[in-house]
């Protein structure tokens, strides 16, 4: 018997003012899964996510994160059992130096889920060890989209919802980008990843999920994915 | 004046920065954070003094008694901020954001009461501070000894503020929330708290600038708005949410008025120049100069931007029916009320259209005037001044009235239009506070304090049935004038200036000529609204041009609605005719005012006009 998966949604509704966004998804991530979450722009990735966060309130739907329904949390509660959020903004706290940011990620360990430190985070990404003082507002977009990663991991989450950490970055960074991924699942922690990269997905993710106008479209390995050019064709090129 | 002088107006000045700034500083920590502009902060540190005061009494006048006074006063006055956060701001953070400053106007209401109510009305003058209330002389002039121990305070609550906001954990949550408050929720912080503890920390310093007053300053019930109005200059002149901004701006603004009055009356090329007079004015003018110089204070970076607001609904003309039902009521009612109501009926028609100018800048043209009075104070003084300086006749008087408001929101509205947000509010309220000055000290022409006397109306409309007609015809015009307005192709432009003023002057409009017009517009219109009125008193007192009148105005435009056009009506009628009823009931009809727009405030987060709409439909949706 498998056990239980550590973040489920079912039918999930959200709108964002009053155009009406995600069309009842679902989707569902196991302990110590990337899952990849793709679809091209405007497709509903980032609303999905925020969703989940509580940042865009859910207008109807489930969400379950470690055994308990969170859709009705708000977004610190839903942090504080474990679900880390980096958003595609980033969001860095231009004022704050790379370790204040870090700081105000913190949270007290969690039994069963990888603890992080700031040495660890910054054997994770040696950049930052070299800017600890730097204020966030003056680090290059690669630096600050390491920053916002370690800033949620100083949260100690079992698992991360990750925005778009490929876009717009060079091609060198992007590639440290899917090697820090694969650590943290190497450390245990489950991980989604909206992207519209395919090439970068492919190189990171166990399962992908596509989404179209606000519903998933396909789910399953990438396995499959990779072998199937007309549903890569139909959903995800431009 | 010699070098000795100049050294003990610095001295002095310093000395009274110290308070300014204490308050200054948590007043800008709870805007950075919560983005609520707290008008309340001025009465936390009116308790303060009280407290202190009281707590003296109680512990005895010894140093001990003294400082442990000073210190109790100042946590308490934090926990009454807990209080105010927790009772009511809490509730509404996610109302709009001119709906907590409502709130916040309600709780000067009930804490000047509760103050009233505890201390009376009498001034209540605190002893000198136990064993320093004698002077220190420097160069041959004796400088109290307090003075001194209050110019070294501030730099300490400088370093110390400093220090709790860089090298803590909550120092490094309450900037980062300055600047981006839902990523810090996200992050696992529960910001309910973290606002919790911003408001107690901002609370004790305005508790604290207060206690420390009390040898200086004998504790009134007039100070809750005189300091709100010091502070707010300071927080804007060093720049919203600079800690060391508001040190710097306090001391400039200290100084200054120090010299002010240090300097008194001197004689250039044969005119005399009072400085003493300018005292009230002169931390005003040195805002709107450093405004226009750099629109984000002295220290202060551009605002973090704003949450997105929710799309503003439309606007509905009220339809010629309705209009004309309420034009035959409101004509009829003389014929069965008694003299009291036609009385009445005539204030809520010149409130009426103050309100409604006033929502017209601050709804539609999106710029928030907390110094609207100027426009109805000017439009009254003049109206006073025309017909007893000039002798020009009533009639002529009340025309050319708004014509002189009109010009003055010509000046005025050319600095103003030039920022916007907060800032733009403060200077509004920067240039009420100028002409309030001027009309209050001008004595030869104004009448100071006293006012002007014995301006009555014409003998064909001495009667008051007579002259609630012609406020009526003239005030409603008005109004209907303003809602016409909007729907014109420079109503449009001002909405659409409002809702993005980058796409707006993208498309080809003068976004600020626009609004400096609207500026002129709103400006003459409350002048007349000013005008109707001084000739229905038959006097006029500087309180018409008084910080309360503005406020008055923003109490009943957020009543009633900021987001209908009826709804600055409404509230216009509701809060004068609550005003008369309650204050003929009670000594303390503040609190009861307060009270009354808390509930609402807490039930009808879309005020009282929105709110309603708002359960009609509901009503018809349940029925459908």
């Amino acid at each position: 018997m498998t056990a239980p998966p550590m973040l489920e949604v079912k039918d999930l509704h959200a709108f964002y003012g009053r155009a009406h966004i995600l069309h009842g998804i679902s989707l569902e991530v196991r302990a110590g899964e990337v899952v990849a979450l793709l679809g091209r722009n405007g497709a509903g990735k980032s609303t999905a996510m925020k969703a989940i966060m509580g940042l865009v309130p859910p207008a109807r739907g489930e969400v379950s994160f470690a055994g308990q329904r969170i859709e009705r949390l708000p977004p610190y509660r839903i942090a504080r059992l474990g679900l880390g959020y980096v958003p595609e903004e980033r969001r860095i706290f231009t004022e704050l130096s790379v370790m204040e940011n870090l700081e105000v990620g913190r949270q007290a360990a969690r039994a069963g889920v990888p603890l992080w430190t700031e040495d660890k985070l910054f054997a994770l990404f040696p950049n930052l060890a070299r800017m600890r003082e730097r204020p966030g507002g003056r680090m290059s977009g690669g630096e600050q989209q390491m920053l916002t990663i370690a800033r949620t991991l100083m949260g100690n989450p079992s698992c991360v919802l990750l925005d778009e950490p490929s876009e717009g970055l060079a091609p060198i960074i992007v590639e440290e980008m899917a090697n820090s991924i694969r650590a943290l699942k190497g450390e245990g922690v489950s991980v989604i990843l909206c992207e519209q990269n395919l090439h970068f997905a492919l190189g990171v993710a166990d399962r992908a999920y596509i989404i179209e106008k606000g519903q998933i479209r396909f789910g399953g390995s990438m396995a499959e994915l990779a072998a199937n050019e007309s549903l890569r064709e139909q959903y995800l090129s431009v | 004046m010699t070098l000795a002088s100049i050294l003990i107006q610095l001295l002095n000045g310093l000395a009274a920065a110290a308070s300014l700034f204490l308050v200054s500083a948590g007043l800008s920590l709870i805007f950075g954070v919560t983005r609520i502009v707290n008008f309340a902060h001025g009465s936390l540190y009116m308790l303060g003094l009280y407290g202190a005061y009281s707590l003296i009494e109680f512990f005895g006048r010894t140093p001990l008694g003294f400082w442990g006074a000073v210190v109790l006063s100042a946590l308490a006055v934090g926990l009454v901020g807990i209080l105010i956060e927790v009772l009511v701001l809490r509730r509404i953070y996610r109302a709009p954001e001119l709906f907590q400053l409502l709130a916040t106007f309600a709780v000067v209401l009930v804490i000047k009461d509760i103050a009233l109510f505890t201390w009376g009305a009498e001034d209540l003058v605190g002893p000198r501070a136990p064993g320093l209330s004698m002077a220190v002389e420097i160069m041959g002039r004796r400088i109290p000894a307090y003075d001194l121990l209050l110019i070294a305070i501030g730099p300490v609550v400088l370093g110390l503020v400093w220090l709790l906001l860089t090298r803590t954990r909550w120092g490094a949550l309450v900037r980062a929330a300055t600047q981006d408050r839902e990523m810090v929720g996200a992050l696992g912080v529960d910001q309910a708290k973290l606002f919790t503890s911003v408001f107690f920390v901002g609370s004790v310093l305005a508790g604290l600038g207060g206690a420390l007053q009390i040898p200086r300053e004998p504790a009134n019930l007039e100070l809750d708005l005189a300091i709100i109005a010091d502070a707010f200059v300071v927080t804007v002149v060093g720049g919203l949410g600079s800690i060391g901004g508001a040190f710097l701006a306090a001391i400039i603004i200290g100084v200054a008025k120090a010299f002010c009055i240090g300097i008194g009356t001197v004689t250039w090329f044969g005119f005399e120049v009072s400085f003493s007079k300018l005292t009230l004015v002169v931390e005003f003018l040195i805002m709107a100069l450093v405004l226009v110089v750099r629109p984000y204070g002295l220290l202060g970076k551009p605002q973090a931007a704003q949450r997105a607001a929710e799309p503003a609904p439309r606007l509905q003309v009220p339809s010629w029916t309705f209009a004309l039902v309420w034009l035959v009521l409101l004509a009829l009612v003389p014929l069965a009320a008694d003299r009291y109501t036609t009385i009445l009926l005539t204030d809520i028609v010149c409130f009426a259209l103050f309100s409604v100018s006033l929502h017209f800048i601050m709804g539609p043209a999106g710029m928030v005037s907390f110094g609207h009075a100027a426009y109805f104070g000017i439009g009254a003084y003049a109206a006073g001044l025309l017909m007893k300086r000039f002798g020009l006749p009533m009639e002529a008087a009340l025309l050319l009235a708004p014509l002189v408001a009109g010009l003055f929101a010509i000046v005025y509205g050319w600095f103003c239009v030039r920022l916007s947000g907060v800032y733009l509010a403060m200077l509004t309220l920067a240039f009420a506070q100028i002409s309030w000055s001027i009309v209050f000290q001008w004595d030869s022409v104004t009448g100071g304090s006293n006012g002007v006397f014995g301006i009555w109306p014409s003998g064909w409309l001495a009667d008051k049935t007579a002259y609630y007609y012609l406020a009526l015809v003239l005030c409603g015009a008005g109004i209907v004038f303003l809602w016409r307005v909007l729907f014109s192709p420079f109503g449009y432009a001002l909405r659409a200036g409002r809702d993005s003023p980058l796409r707006a002057e993208a498309i080809g409009i003068d976004l600020r000529g626009f609004q400096w017009a609207a500026f002129v517009l709103v400006g003459a219109l409350a002048g007349l609204a000013g005008a109707v009125y001084a000739f229905s008193k038959g006097s006029i007192s500087p309180s018409s041009i008084s910080i309360a009148q503005s406020t008055d105005g923003l109490i009943m435009v957020l009543l009633g609605g900021v987001e209908t056009l009826t709804g600055p009506v409404v509230g216009a009628a509701i809060f004068t005719w609550l005003r008369d009823v309650v204050a003929r009931n009670t000594e303390f009809w503040r609190a009861v005012m307060g009270g009354v727009i808390l509930l609402i405030v807490l039930l009808f987060p879309q005020g009282l006009v929105g709110g309603l709409k708002a359960l009609v439909a509901r009503w018809r949706e349940q029925r459908a």
